[in-house]
């Protein structure tokens, strides 16, 4: 057999194409053709490759050989060394603190080797504007096998028995989900790819997006086919540009190569998808805001009582809506089978947990691990820990509506339930580590300026309760905090999260509420020693 | 842009539509990425078309927060403040730029040069801070690089 044909990877993420990404990948190919060595290689595009922070990223495969922070003039070299014979360019291989040696390959870099990417499997490796790409990966051919010979309530069951539950923060068993959809009366249903990230400080969901859209899609179509949709939309962040387009072309492409549309793969079954931009309201996170908005509304939780999406979603028909990553496990599950899935992971979070890490950290970038991974590992061993010396002060998870974990909390296992328990949530993935220089305080103001802007003003308690919280931790921060601040937050905390009418009011209030329970000192530091221990609140200095 | 333009314009964008409710909001991402903004005769036109009410339009404009009412600079100035681009010092990168343009966050200057907005997040956090300018992302931004990255009024580089 002959040998492998070389791949130049070049990483054109969104993190990688700010950085010139594409550039780096032109230069390439004009120097591979200088050196008449463009019969023997190919150089292609990929979606992100993870290591967002060291971008531009290329990876020369088969052998995995890692190249990162590229500049322009490093292209000829690179060029060189593809002659065979030629050894790997050393002085662009990846070092860090932690390894001995230059990692000569991305298989010897703590960042992925400590990693089990299963659902990003793909990213950074093919080519996301390629169908053909996806189909020698293996795309499309679960959803060939479930039109060949599963029924939907097989689908399900399969589903049901892998434990798979909603990624997009409220961890819902998507089985369950499914299954009501399935029995709700109603024609047409719809099934919704829920693509509306707007947590800030999390880009999981647009890295799928943009490095392995036909998964998403092979997900939206088995879950139609198991609940008996034949319209989808994917309702994505109109800040996800690049998203979008790669988006629309994988739609094109399994149009043409019939995995959508009328007959898919030469069954009776007809689904297709249509993209639909939010225009960046972060409550349409929301299911019942979602659909309102698609009909072309303000995004406005339904309020209660209600029937579920399931019953009455999308213009008063059965909707089933999922979050990105849950849909791009389908495929995976059904290929691999439900034990397989459920075979990782803790009792009751199953598979894995793909996080945005971010913030105070060596090692920032897009990550994989199983459920139930220490949050230790994960900020430590992947994270590489803490940048310049400094210490680790909290970790930051599920967003505005997540909360602050300290330091003796990082033993605990990254799961749905430890993180509730804890006062955080699993969120939609977003990981932000915080160390010795960040004011609590301030990040609970931060987050709560966020929240009273975003609140969709339907309902008191988050509207008026948001701003009131937002104006004491504004009056803590420009030092003029005074007793009983902390009780009062607690109170309106406690209080909105009990009567909001939603899911983003109900949360509301964990950043402050998280971090008076774990780092009520610097809040009271503020308030009577009129001191910033972290030394960042303006109003102190 | 005169008036007939944008009537012509918003015909144009209109064409590809179906007259219904749903399309509301693409219609109006399309008027806006033509315009840079939402004018106001091309609301009244989409009103029209889709059947709608102008006031029910401008609810929907101003609850989200890509849709602007005004027009905007030739440079416009995108200040993540996404949670790790504000722990790294994003707010001073937003003060940086209001003190080189002489705007304030929302603003847009007077010879319409520079739009200085301000997002939630744009999902580059492993950049942070981050700095979009025209759809061009700068990253690991710092106070100091913001006047060598910040391009001259007239359009050219500084």
């Amino acid at each position: 057999m002959a040998p492998e044909q070389r791949k130049i990877l070049v990483c054109q993420g969104t993190g990688c194409v700010s950085c010139g990404g594409e550039q780096i990948q032109a230069s390439l190919i004009e120097e591979i053709n200088k050196l008449n060595l463009d019969g023997d290689l190919e150089v292609k595009r990929t979606g992100c490759h993870g290591f967002c922070q060291r971008g531009p990223i290329m990876v020369i495969e088969p052998e995995g050989i890692f190249y990162s922070k590229l500049k322009p003039s490093d292209v000829p070299e690179i060029a060189h060394s593809l002659i065979p014979g030629e050894s790997p360019v050393k002085r662009l291989l990846y070092q860090d603190s932690t390894i001995k040696q230059p990692a000569l390959t991305y298989h010897d870099i703590p960042f992925y080797y400590k990693q089990q990417r299963t659902v990003l499997r793909n990213c950074g490796k093919i080519d996301p504007e390629d169908i053909e790409d996806a189909l020698h990966t293996g795309g499309y051919q679960a959803l060939e096998a479930v039109l060949r010979e599963m029924t939907p309530e097989q689908v399900i069951e399969e589903v049901k028995r892998s434990g798979l539950r909603g990624l997009g923060g409220a961890g819902f068993p998507a089985g369950r989900k499914w299954e009501a959809a399935r029995r709700a009366p109603g024609d047409p249903k719809y099934v919704i790819c829920n693509a509306d990230e707007g947590d800030p400080g999390a880009f999981q969901d647009r890295s799928l997006l943009e490095g392995d859209p036909h998964s998403v899609l092979e997900g939206m179509a088995i879950a139609a086919y198991a609940v008996g949709a034949s319209h989808g939309y994917i309702y994505v962040r109109a800040e996800y540009p690049l998203a979008v387009n790669r988006l629309r072309t994988a739609i094109g492409q399994a149009r043409d190569r019939g995995f959508l549309g009328k007959g898919i793969c030469e069954s009776g079954f007809d689904f297709d998808v249509e993209i639909f931009q939010g225009a960046g309201a972060f409550v349409c996170g929301e299911s019942t805001a979602l659909t309102e908005s698609i009909e072309g509304k303000r995004g406005w939780p339904k309020p209660f009582p209600r029937p579920r999406t399931t019953e009455s979603g999308l213009r008063g028909k059965p909707t089933l809506l999922n979050n990105v990553k849950t849909l791009a496990n389908i495929p995976l599950i059904i290929s691999h089978g439900w034990e397989w899935f459920a075979g990782r992971g803790t009792d009751t979070s199953k598979g894995t947990a793909i996080f945005s890490l971010t913030g105070k950290v060596v090692n920032s970038g897009l990550i994989e691990v199983p459920m139930g991974t220490r949050l230790r590992d994960i900020i430590y061993d992947i994270g590489g820990g803490i940048p310049g010396g400094r210490a680790f002060k909290a970790v930051q998870t599920g967003g505005p509506s997540g909360g602050c974990l300290p330091r003796d909390m990082l033993n605990m296992p990254v799961d749905f339930a430890s993180l509730a328990a804890a006062g955080s949530m699993m969120g939609s993935g977003g990981m932000v580590v915080m160390d010795q220089d960040t004011c609590m305080v301030d990040v609970a103001h931060y987050f709560l300026d966020f929240t009273r802007k975003e609140s969709c003003g339907q309902c008191i308690p988050c509207r008026v309760g948001a701003k009131q919280m937002f104006d004491i931790l504004d009056g803590i921060v420009n030092r003029e905090g005074r007793p009983g601040d902390i009780e009062l937050l607690e109170e309106l905390g406690r209080s909105i999260s009990r009567t909001s009418l939603c899911g983003l009011g109900q949360t509301a209030a964990n950043p402050v509420l998280s971090t008076i329970r774990y780092f009520r000192d610097e809040y009271e530091a503020h308030i009577y020693d009129k001191e910033c221990p972290a030394g960042t609140c303006r109003a102190y200095l | 842009m005169t008036e007939d333009k944008t009537k012509a314009v918003t015909e144009n964008i209109l064409a590809s539509y179906e007259p219904e409710q749903g399309k509301l909001i693409p219609v109006l991402l399309e008027v806006q990425s033509s315009f840079g903004y939402l004018p106001k005769q091309a609301i009244s036109r989409v009103a029209e078309f889709l059947g709608l009410d102008e006031g029910h339009i401008y609810s929907v404009a101003s609850f989200y927060t890509q849709f602007r009412l005004k027009p905007v600079g030739r440079q416009r100035l995108t200040v993540c403040l996404g949670t790790s681009c504000y722990i790294h010092g994003a707010p001073q990168i937003l003060t940086e730029l209001e003190k080189a343009t002489e705007i304030k966050d929302g603003e847009t200057s007077a010879d319409m040069a520079y739009t200085l907005e301000s997002v939630a997040c744009i999902g580059c956090c492993a950049l942070a801070p981050v700095l979009r300018i025209n759809g061009s992302v700068h990253g690991e931004m710092t106070p100091q690089r913001v006047k060598e990255v910040l391009p001259a009024r007239d359009g050219g580089s500084s």
